[in-house]
């Protein structure tokens, strides 16, 4: 059926059952050194046009003419659709929520997908869960490849000029996710 | 300006034989000395009789004194003042301060009402508020979980308390409340989360709900009548809220209505905008989406509307048509007409006759707008009164997924709700605008209760071939169509303008400073730099006769999410990223009300 997209699913569920550990506010502003994450976020081999590390964590594959990967395209596009009208254009933050983009890279996969599902609040700052929301959830991978690429400055601010195409096991996902 | 007054004191007359709870409001409105009112009037002119502060003497400016909010997010709308007392309102969680201007400004009495935090992230873009309003001793809050409360303008008590909305299903409020006659009327927020929009009015005494307007829906639901309701001079018909959408898409159809809301007594008409349609992506909602976008006109005792105006037929861009409606009486060739003038977020500037809703003046009011090449003004032709698009624009007619470039205004307007002011001594009006444009891609979207409901990805950008600014703050001339004089800005200009008899003309900028500037010429007069970016209202008041003016600063808001880290174009290519300015190399969080006055 779907290898890939039922994997993700068992990951979340089991992820959801962690406990959240010390996601302080305070990390979200900080800056990223992308030397200090080096080949975390290497693509070790890919499924139809979705990159995966050596850990099988969904990544960013970016190529040397700047083509990215369908995933990150569509992470930008439902990005600034669902998140940037309290994080800002490219991750980069507002006056009231974090630069997300170094959330995604500083928290990694499993606890950057559990509070974007659960959500979580510190005060009056609040960030809402999505574990709802198909267009948010059937995205989810490609939000976080996104804002992982931004963070470690693997792609520029603003839209992505090229792109692999859509492939069809994307394609069968999204359907198969948004009914 | 004669006849002005002439009008006034007619208003005056008509009010004072009709005992309404209100008159103690319209007599507080009436005195110069006092800020009674968010709009400044239920004209919504943000007009000052005051002139101790006049353009020769504005220079000497100096602040008087400061009061700290304690709350650090974006602070919009304006204190209040009414008698002896100032009250000053705060973002979430809405905290209201009493101020005893009589003892130094010594705290009366403070309310803060508990709030769940879930609703904070369901309100699009920052958690604002546009202030409380008074009327016969009550001070009204409307929440941003939409609780209506009336307090006890003595003592803060709480009086009544309605719900408005349901934040579960993304129902929230930013904006302040109307009180007029025996009512309070209300509105609502949540466009991006597919809320079906509505206006409420309220029993003053009591808080029972006395009728309900929804901006689409059956015509019981839309309080219209399909004989005498009338869009641009013809019956509207039946089912006009439902007949222009697909299938049951109106339930969850948006046209929200968090603007100003403004009144004429004589006419005993409401007016105020409705917002976008949802969603973002026009696709999913083919037909014109009335009432989405529209100008109405209501009945304030009934909700009936006597005429309705749709400016953005099925919306392509969030071109919400919330902002205020600036009434005034001007004379037409040679005619005195009853006026309505409002600055869309779509860029064009409308004159319309308030009584009837006949369109007089449609024109840009920033060259940059490009989306439309103009109305339709033939009351003949069969497009009468709409927008023509320009196909490169439409983000319907270039279709889903695909990224249609370069459209200007950006989806915060030309002008957002940052409200303009007129001086019926110049009359000219004084307007607060964006000059941003805007790369936007629709895409599909599903609808959960309670969940942003968007369906579009945007990028926006200062407009090209300009003065590289992304503001400016334009003199306009509502009669002939045209901008008299425009003041570029580095950023938008997010404040609302104050214009007095001292021939001054007030704003604040997002980098912190309050701007004075000569109403005639546009001459900048002075500035003075306040500790956050200002996108708050400038207000006036006086005592001991002495002129005070006083503006909230607050950095947040729209203004805070896209221009805290900088706006980059992607057409620029790479390069020029980091290109534009950032408002956090100006500013940071702050929530302060800042007072001036001239020295003793």
């Amino acid at each position: 059926m779907m290898p890939t997209a039922s994997r993700t699913l068992l990951s979340a569920a089991a992820c959801a059952l962690l406990p959240v550990m010390g996601l302080a506010q305070s990390w979200s502003d900080q800056p990223v050194d992308p030397a200090k994450h080096e080949g975390e976020f290497d693509a070790a081999y890919d499924d139809d046009g979705i990159y995966y590390n050596a850990e099988d964590i969904v990544t960013y594959n970016v190529q040397d003419d700047g083509t990215v990967d369908w995933p990150t395209f569509s992470g930008f596009r439902r990005y600034h659709a669902e998140c940037h009208v309290c994080h800002g254009p490219d991750g980069e933050g507002s006056t009231y929520a974090p630069k997300i983009k170094n959330s995604a890279v500083h928290m990694g996969y499993y606890d950057f997908y559990d509070v974007v599902v659960n959500g979580r609040k510190n005060g009056n700052s609040v960030m809402p869960h999505f574990g709802d929301n198909p267009n948010v959830m059937c995205y989810l991978n490609d939000i976080y490849v996104y804002l992982a690429a931004r963070g470690m400055d693997a792609v520029p601010r603003g839209r992505p000029s090229k792109k692999e195409p859509k492939s069809d096991l994307v394609r069968e996902m999204e359907d198969a996710c948004m009914g | 300006m004669k006849k002005l007054s002439l009008f006034t004191s007619g208003l005056a007359l008509c009010i004072a034989t009709s005992a309404f709870a209100n008159d103690d409001l319209i007599k507080q409105m009436n005195d110069p000395a006092q800020w009674a009112i968010q709009t400044g009037d239920y004209e919504n002119q943000r007009y000052s009789d005051l002139d101790q502060i006049n353009k020769d003497n504005v220079d000497d400016l100096q602040v008087a004194w400061t009061f700290s909010t304690g709350v650090l997010r974006g602070h919009e709308g304006s204190p209040l003042v009414v008698g002896d007392t100032m009250y000053v309102h705060t973002p979430f969680p809405n905290i209201v301060y009493a101020l005893d201007l009589a003892d130094e400004g010594k705290i009366k009495w403070r309310y803060e009402p508990k709030q769940d935090p879930d609703v904070i992230p369901v309100m699009c873009c920052d958690t604002v508020n546009r202030g409380v309003a008074y009327a016969d001793g009550k001070i009204f809050l409307h929440q941003a979980d939409t609780k209506v409360v009336a307090l006890d303008s003595d003592t803060g008590e709480v009086l009544w308390e309605a719900i408005n909305g349901d934040p579960s299903k993304g129902e929230t409020n930013t904006a302040t409340v109307l009180p007029v006659k025996d009512k309070v009327i209300v509105g609502i927020s949540g466009g991006e989360f597919g809320v079906r929009g509505h206006v409420t009015a309220y029993n003053m005494e009591t808080g029972e709900q006395e009728w309900r307007a929804y901006s689409m829906g059956p015509d019981s639901d839309i309080l219209m009548d399909p004989e005498n309701t009338t869009h641009l001079g013809k019956p509207v018909g039946p089912d006009s809220g439902i007949n222009t959408w697909e299938g049951d898409q109106w339930m969850i159809g948006g046209g929200t209505t968090w603007g100003w809301y403004a009144v004429d007594m004589e006419e005993n008409l409401v007016y105020y905008g409705t917002g976008n349609p949802s969603t973002w992506n026009p696709a999913q909602r083919p037909g014109d989406n009335r009432w989405s976008m529209t100008i109405m006109a209501r009945d304030i005792d009934t909700g009936m509307a006597k005429w309705v105006y749709q400016m953005t037929p099925h919306d392509e861009w969030d071109y919400d048509g919330v902002n205020e409606m600036i009434l005034t009486d001007q004379e037409i060739d040679g005619e005195m007409r009853k006026l309505l003038t409002h600055f869309d977020r779509n860029g064009l500037g409308y004159t319309l006759d308030r009584v009837s809703g006949e369109l007089l003046v449609a024109e840009k009011f920033d060259p940059v707008v490009n989306w439309t090449t103009g109305v339709d003004m033939d009351p003949e032709s069969d497009t009468y009164g709409r927008p023509a698009v320009v196909a490169e624009y439409s983000t319907e007619y270039n279709g889903e997924d695909v990224n249609s470039t370069g459209i200007c205004p950006a989806a915060l307007g030309s002008k957002d709700q940052q409200p303009a002011a007129y001086s019926p001594r110049t009359e000219t009006f004084y307007v607060p605008t964006n000059h941003v444009c805007m790369d936007y891609e629709p895409f599909r979207v599903a609808y959960t209760a309670g969940q942003p409901y968007v369906g579009a990805t945007l990028a926006m950008y200062p407009a090209p071939d300009s003065h590289g600014g992304m503001g400016n703050f334009i003199a306009w001339d509502n009669i002939k169509g045209e901008i008299k004089w425009s003041i570029p800005e580095q950023f938008s200009v997010w404040s609302g303008a104050l214009a007095t008899a001292g021939d001054v003309v007030f704003y604040g900028t997002l980098e912190g400073y309050l701007k004075a500037i000569d109403a005639n010429t546009g001459d900048e007069l002075y500035k003075f730099k306040t500790p956050s970016g200002i996108i708050g209202n400038v207000m006036t008041y006086e005592r001991d006769g002495k002129q005070y003016v006083a503006v909230l600063s607050g950095v947040g808001g729209w203004a805070g999410i896209g221009l805290a880290a900088g706006l980059t174009n992607p057409n620029d290519g790479l390069g020029a990223v980091g290109g534009y300015a950032a408002l956090s190399d100006y500013t940071a969080l702050g929530g302060q009300l800042t007072v001036f006055a001239l020295p003793d």
